[in-house]
């Protein structure tokens, strides 16, 4: 299977690139010898029901093209939910957002979920961190 | 379109398709039969067969006629590896080789021979003084390839030929990526047995040979109406032979222009790149390489995403990294001269050829640096390293 239109269009313009200088959260997951690095920036806010939220999110990838693209889904997706939604985001979740990626392709898709996951981790623990210190 | 992916395959050269066309619908016999269109069948499949011998230096009943490269790969190492059987069951290759070598000399392994892998040096050389100390006495076979189809580098094989036959152990080497690109000969080489294919300079795909120097013991591997003196049957691919004859005519008489004009271009692409480019590596031997390949890392990103950022440009090349391996690996080459994997991740391979001009080297520099600062930019390892 080869990649679809929509991967490539998503690996051609990814959004949502670069870092976020003094993020709340930063996700760091993949292996360069595997090939694959993602790192994924959040910035938290509140919405008006006064939940937390992805306020923002960028992405740094080292990859094929299926990571970059789904770097960029990812951040898309994430983008304006609430930490609780956007933990819920699965690789399957990214995969159907692209219309499938090629069999081999799937583990690239999986360090989005854990990227998403780890960065909302940290500033979990950066949050705790602070709370204790108060 | 700018194609650098000649290794890959090369299109075939319009005069080799004329001369095939005749073969398909006026001459379109079975060279097998007794009738007039036959015999010129065979008469012509004959002087194809002097062409590809003239080519490699060789008699023209030593040469065979195949499906390809990995056909002639197969035969050359299983045909002897059964043949003498009851001599040893040891054979030597090197850790670069082709797949056509690599999973061959797997699938003997798995069925009871030996097989010694002999490691390369950065550049991709072998080491000889392994090969030397790793012969014994079950030792049948020693495959080791001319030009490493992704780095270029040039193995000694005529160095290895003779420590060979000062052994009497047989000696094959693929020559897939040479012939047809620098002058061989196979007696100069000192070769037992020699793969080439077609489809690598201007022929058709799906045609290739195999050199057998007389008197070597080799078993057939593909049984029937006893084609080819009875070595390899099946049907004789007539516009196919036919084509790699004229494919082999045309690469006698044109190569040394064909040498100095692709180097010329190659070289400027090398020197282009790392003066454009901060941080490449630069893969295979500095001389000692085919003058048509440059096989490069660019650090800090990954091969895939470059080779499809050139890909909408319409520029074709291959890469090296796990990403289009299929596997989690990067190119078995690369970490077989020490690359280390994050490195070997961002391997590009450019191999040029006879349709390109000046303006696609022009081009793929300008294009380049672009690319890759884009995809560095994205890239958690750059700046921050
Ligand atoms: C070094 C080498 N050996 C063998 C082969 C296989 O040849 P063919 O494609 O004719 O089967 C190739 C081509 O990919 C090659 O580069
Ligand atoms: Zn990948």
């Amino acid at each position: 299977m080869d990649y679809t239109e929509k991967v490539l269009e998503y690996f051609r313009n990814p959004k949502n690139m670069g870092r976020i200088e003094n993020a709340d959260g930063i996700g760091k997951v993949g292996n360069p010898i595997c090939g694959d690095v993602m790192w994924i920036y959040i910035k938290v806010g509140k919405n008006e029901k006064g939940e937390e939220i992805v306020e923002d999110i960028k992405f740094e990838t080292f990859g094929c093209a299926a990571a970059i693209a789904t770097s960029s889904v990812i951040t898309e997706i994430a983008k304006g939910k609430t930490l609780e939604e956007a933990e819920k985001i699965s690789n399957k979740d990214v995969v159907e957002f692209l219309g499938g990626l090629p069999p081999i392709k799937k583990h690239c898709s999986l360090l989005a979920e854990e990227g998403l996951k780890s960065a909302i981790e940290d500033y979990r623990k950066r949050a705790k961190e602070k709370n204790e210190k108060l | 379109m700018i194609y650098l992916d000649y290794n890959a395959t090369t299109p075939t050269d319009p005069r080799v398709i004329k001369a095939m066309k005749e073969y398909f619908f006026e001459k379109f016999g079975n060279p097998s039969s007794i009738y007039e269109i036959a015999r010129e069948n065979r008469r012509d499949i004959e002087k194809a067969r002097e062409k590809v011998a003239d080519l490699i230096d060789a008699n023209s009943d030593e040469i065979f006629f195949t499906s390809g490269g990995t056909e002639s790969d197969n035969w050359a190492i299983k045909g002897v590896a059964f043949a003498l059987k009851d001599k040893g069951n040891h054979i030597i290759t090197s850790q670069i080789e082709h797949h056509a070598v690599l999973n061959t000399c797997k699938f003997l392994n798995k069925i009871g021979y030996e097989i010694t892998y002999v490691p390369v040096d950065k550049y991709g050389v072998v080491d000889i003084d392994f090969i030397k100390k790793a012969i014994k006495k079950e030792t049948i076979l020693i495959t080791i390839m001319h030009a490493n189809n992704e780095i270029g580098t040039i193995q000694p094989i005529e160095e290895i030929a003779k420590i060979a036959k000062e052994n009497n152990i047989y000696f094959h080497s693929d020559c897939v990526q040479t012939v047809g690109k620098i002058p061989i000969s196979v007696k100069k080489l000192g070769v037992d047995m020699l793969s080439l294919s077609a489809h690598k300079f201007y022929g058709p795909k799906g045609v290739g040979a195999i050199y057998i120097r007389k008197g070597t013991k080799i078993e057939t591997l593909i049984h029937g109406g006893e084609q080819e003196k009875g070595k390899r049957s099946g049907t004789y691919n007539v516009p196919g032979i036919i084509g790699l004859g004229k494919a082999a005519e045309i690469a006698k008489e044109e190569m040394e222009e064909e040498m100095k004009r692709v180097k010329y271009l190659r070289d400027k692409l090398e020197k282009g790149i790392i003066e454009k480019i901060p941080e490449i590596v630069i893969n295979g031997h500095p001389e000692n390489h085919l003058y048509n390949t440059l096989n490069l890392c660019v650090k800090y990103i990954e091969g895939e995403s470059i080779l499809l950022k050139l890909d909408f440009e319409k520029i074709y090349v291959s890469s090296g990294s796990a990403c289009t391996s299929g596997s989690l690996e990067p190119s078995h080459v690369l970490l077989a001269c020490g690359i280390p994997h994050e490195i070997a991740h961002g391997s590009l391979r450019f191999s040029l050829g006879k349709y390109n001009k000046e303006e696609d080297v022009d081009k793929v520099l300008e294009v380049l640096p672009k690319i890759v600062e884009e995809l560095r930019k994205i890239s958690p390892f750059w700046e921050k390293k």
